[in-house]
């Protein structure tokens, strides 16, 4: 008998290219995702004269920097040349480099950890390396998927690979299936909550588990994009068949013989039954209600229906000093209600929740009701936005008073100018409550699809239960 | 690079835990071209109130702190995303060691690619190292890479065990790409044989497509 492996054995085994004495490995890269912040990576190509190996492994996405109104002006509605010049950055080294782009301009164009699985670029068993932190969504198709910086992602245009140790191994076991109504973004805060912020350094997580297979693709991205947030090196989830259907037919994937072959591998590549791992963690999902953060950092998070922590009570001095500073920050007391909290904004959208299901999740709750304070969505590709027009959701946002915007990163880091005023408080759907994240001085609770459309429509952090009656 | 051996400077205790590299290099910096001189913007948003003044309560505002090439960090440092210009405004600002219980991955990554050298050390030890930083007359440490040892304001030497590669890239300056594509044979006999077993991935069979 074959010992028993892991899918991330499994992958690993698969795409060491060599190996070094001290046992780091050459990985072999499968897919490269770059945008528009990547400009130092090709700089650096340029300076030091390298060829890039395979063009045809990267791709490159248009997400960070692009307006999300005016989209019919094209470059020309990009009002500060600084912002302009990042989006004519990646199309012109995309084009100099002979790298498929989706730009400004073309309905796929999106943040990259949306378009990815979309396009079918992202799919079982592949090694992606990302210019961005949240690569690890794509670990929701059992892929192992990680962020780079610039200086690796021109190591990798160079040399398809890029030395790692091979990483610790801590699976997330989700017991029960999640209640009706609460979704996977209460899971990934509950779980990033319990584990900590720093929780899974040095570790790949798999969640697996009951609780993960009863949930949608779409869904298990969301569960995956935050691994980041508990410091785990990449994120992913054996695929099952809801994994190979998802992939069927996108124009990336494989189609007639081709696929047929490529079904009958990913098919190998779930975790062994009898595989183990150097932690565990294990989550009663049923019992998790919806979750919103109060702090500056996604452990910072409690059931909607408690209070602002007092650090008082805290006995690690450690986490009482960043207790006090994040509520400091956040400009909250101890004790305080979380359904007392009033908003300034609404966001709904990033490569966290802007998929065509948290779409549908926000407008049944919008449907009928009218926002109290400005709500923005912004779909995470083009497609989507389509997709949604097609099924009349924006009718519903518009008449709801949201705002229906172009697909893009937006206001999850506010760098192409959609961002918070010093001292404004938002009910985001993104995946960072950092100081400043959304724009310096902002203050950023994270919460769910549903729990963003329910504070919209309320002006305040409210249990979506109230207003659905399920709970 | 410039080859990282052995550095004698103010180091600054940071006593926080999950500095992310949005505090590090705000994210509306990451468009500014490396031209400017990314010195200015080290901790911009933690170390300026909105109307730019500094906040005396931030360690290198602090004079005794404020020539710091050297940074003693909390648990997890460098968390959050990936952009590499958290390295590079360090590096502006002369910054060369960062000494820390846990470092975020991808962050640790970019240092080594940048020659700045990460040590990691436990907890306890390196919540000492700060207590002394700020019990000293002058908070100077000396970090030899070779001897794989930092000498503390006291005198006392403490010993840390950096990854030999790691060691080896920092002390010779050295180029990875130029190191990995000494691999290149391995890499072309690699690529033959995966795409023989996963057809469906060529890259040609990919560009027909999208
Ligand atoms: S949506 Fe936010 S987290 Fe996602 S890629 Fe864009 S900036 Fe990063």
């Amino acid at each position: 008998m074959p010992r028993a492996r892991t899918i991330i054995d499994k992958i690993w085994d698969s795409h060491v290219v060599a190996r070094r004495d001290d046992g780091e490995c050459l990985l072999y890269i499968d897919r490269l995702l770059l945008q528009e912040n990547s400009f130092h990576g090709f700089d650096k190509i340029r300076r030091e004269d390298r060829t890039i190996r395979n063009p045809g492994q990267a791709f490159a996405f248009s997400d960070h920097y692009v307006p999300t109104v005016g989209r019919e002006q094209g470059l020309d509605g990009i009002a500060d040349p600084e912002i302009r010049n990042m989006v004519e950055l990646i199309e012109s080294d995309s084009r100099d480099n002979d790298i498929t782009l989706f730009g400004l301009g073309d309905i796929r164009q999106g943040i990259l950890h949306v378009v990815g699985p979309e396009q079918g670029i992202t799919q079982p068993g592949l090694v992606i390396a990302g210019a961005d932190s949240h690569t690890s969504t794509h670990g929701a198709l059992g892929t192992y998927a990680f962020g780079v910086g610039s200086s690796e992602v021109a190591h990798v245009l160079a040399v398809q690979g890029l030395w790692r140790a091979r990483p610790k191994t801590m699976r997330v076991l989700v017991e029960t299936p999640l209640s009706d109504g609460i979704s996977s973004k209460d899971l990934i805060l509950a779980i990033i909550g319990r584990i900590g912020a720093g929780g899974a350094v040095g570790h790949v997580i798999e969640y697996a588990g009951p609780g993960i297979a009863a949930l949608s693709v779409e869904q298990r991205m969301t569960v995956c994009n935050m691994s980041i947030e508990a410091g785990a090196r990449a994120g992913l989830i054996s695929p099952d068949d809801k994994v190979c259907e998802y992939v069927k037919g996108r124009p990336y994937a494989p189609s007639g013989e081709l696929w047929d072959k490529a079904l009958a591998y990913w098919r190998t590549l779930a975790s062994d039954a009898d595989a183990s791992y150097d932690r565990e963690v294990r989550i009663a999902a049923s019992e998790i209600p919806p979750m919103v953060t109060w702090g500056t950092n996604p452990e910072q998070v409690a059931a909607v229906t408690g209070t602002v922590p007092d650090p008082a009570a805290e006995s690690d001095p450690g986490r009482r000093t960043r207790m006090e500073r994040a509520l400091a920050y956040m400009a909250l007391e101890p004790g305080t209600e979380l359904r007392s909290i009033r908003l300034d904004r609404v966001f709904i959208g990033s490569c966290t929740n802007s998929r065509i299901e948290d779409l549908r999740i926000a407008a049944a709750v919008a449907k009928g009701r009218t926002a109290q304070v400005p709500t923005m969505v912004v779909p995470g590709s083009g497609l989507i936005r389509q997709q949604a027009e097609e099924e009349g959701l924006h009718e519903t946002f518009l008449a709801a008073g949201f705002e229906w915007r172009s697909p893009g990163c937006s206001m999850c880091v506010g760098i192409n100018g959609d961002m918070l005023n010093p001292g404004e408080r938002c009910a985001s759907t993104s995946n960072r409550n950092f100081e400043g994240r959304q724009g310096p001085g902002g203050r950023t609770h994270l919460m769910s699809p549903a729990m963003a459309a329910a504070a919209a429509v309320t002006g305040r952090i409210t249990d979506v239960r109230e207003l659905t009656g399920e709970g | 690079m410039e080859p990282f051996k052995t550095i004698t400077a103010t180091a600054v205790p940071l006593d926080m835990a999950n500095v992310n590299t949005d505090q590090i290099f705000p994210a509306r910096f990451i468009r500014k071209p490396r031209a400017v001189g990314y010195a200015q913007f080290t901790f911009h948003d933690v170390r300026r109130r909105e109307d730019g003044s500094l906040r005396p309560e931030f360690p290198l505002n602090e004079d005794r702190y404020r020539d710091a090439r050297i940074i003693v960090g909390g648990a997890n440092f460098g968390c959050g995303s990936s952009r590499e210009g958290a390295v590079y405004t360090l590096i502006d600002s002369g910054v060369r060691a960062l000494i820390a219980p846990s470092f975020g991955d991808i962050f640790a990554a970019n240092c080594l690619k940048n020659g700045v050298l990460t040590v990691t050390l436990p907890d306890d030890i390196v919540a000492g190292l700060r207590e002394q930083l700020r019990g000293a007359d002058r908070p100077v440490l000396a970090v030899d890479l070779e001897a794989q040892a930092i000498v503390m304001p006291d005198g006392t030497t403490l010993d840390f065990s950096p990854d030999p590669f790691q060691k080896h890239c920092l002390l010779n300056g050295l180029n990875e790409i130029d190191l990995s594509l000494e691999f290149a044979a391995e890499m072309a006999a690699f690529e033959a044989s995966y795409r023989e077993r996963f057809p469906w991935l060529a890259p040609d069979a990919q560009r027909t497509r999208g």
